[in-house]
């Protein structure tokens, strides 16, 4: 079984990776795109029935909760 | 009296601090490894500067499964005195024993230079020495300094005046030009600038020493 756990600042967080991004589109065309905020997926491999142990890693380890959030994509 | 420099793999400031202790105010200091779990020995524990587990996931957050991490919280619920520097400041809070968290600098950029601080309260253990409103000069060298807590967070901390030293001029984006805070209890602290590299003339100042200074008065003073 397989999961996706994706990480992203809070929406109340500043972003300055995102915002590094969004500037630069300008220079290629893509004057359209207003936000960009950047986070991180994890590809997660378990055994059958452990989908308790994700939810500990995503929320335990993987997240940050003063400043980020995290949603699970089951396989 | 006894100082405890912690190494987690990728310190790279724990010789700094230990030579502060050892040479520059002359007290007994020990490496402790991370693996480590007894605390006994120690009085002070310091949390260097560096890139711990090489900053993977996020800064210091894979530190603070480290043993040693665990001996620490019980070390700090009973009072004893925990200074984390840069990285240190980082580990604290991921592992919660500081409020807030470091995000990357809002330059993007990787800021090494001296910056001038503002004392904000002498009372604390790292601070007894120093005059609230006394300028330091003590530098910084960090990409992810960028303090940030919520609004209710920001209000207690400030409301508990457990702001220690602020920026007079923000390099990296910090709420409030936040550059050092203790916890509630105040036997924590946790700055982005780095007093051991600033203990002596020859490094350019000697301010840094004052806070070394102050946490020897505190213990003396136990």
């Amino acid at each position: 079984m397989k999961a996706t756990v994706i990480v992203t600042l809070k929406p109340t967080v500043l972003d300055p990776q995102g915002m590094t991004i969004q500037r630069s589109l300008s220079s290629i065309g893509l004057s359209d795109i207003s936000d960009v905020r950047q986070g991180k997926i994890f590809n997660v491999v378990l055994k059958d029935g452990s989908r308790e142990q994700v939810e500990r890693l995503a929320k335990e380890v993987l997240t940050n909760p003063v400043i980020e959030e995290y949603r699970i994509v089951w396989e | 009296m006894k100082f405890g420099v912690v190494i987690f793999p990728g310190s790279n400031c724990d010789h700094d601090c230990y030579y502060a202790i050892e040479s520059v105010i002359g007290k007994p200091v020990d490496f402790i490894w991370h693996q480590d779990t007894s605390l006994n020995a120690f009085d002070a524990i310091i949390l260097p500067g560096g890139f711990a587990y090489g900053d993977y996931l996020r800064t210091g957050a894979l530190a603070k499964f480290s043993p040693v991490m665990r001996a620490i919280g019980e070390f700090a619920n009973k009072g004893g005195l925990v200074y984390g520097i840069c990285n240190g400041f980082q580990i604290l809070t991921e592992a919660g024993l500081l409020p807030g968290a470091l995000l990357r600098n809002v330059s993007m950029k990787y800021i090494c230079k001296f910056v001038e601080l503002r004392t904000e309260t002498a009372n604390t253990p790292y601070t007894n020495v120093l005059k609230k409103g006394q300028i330091l000069r003590i530098p910084i060298g960090h990409g992810e300094g960028n303090f940030y807590a919520d609004e209710d967070t920001l209000k207690r901390i400030e409301d508990n005046d457990q702001v220690v030293f602020r920026y007079l001029e923000n390099p990296n984006g910090s709420l409030h030009d936040i550059a050092g805070i203790v916890n509630e209890k105040r036997n924590v602290l946790g700055m982005m600038p780095h007093p051991d590299r600033s203990s002596e003339a020859i490094l350019g100042s000697a301010d840094g020493k004052l806070i070394f200074e102050s946490m020897v008065n505190a213990l003396v003073s136990r």
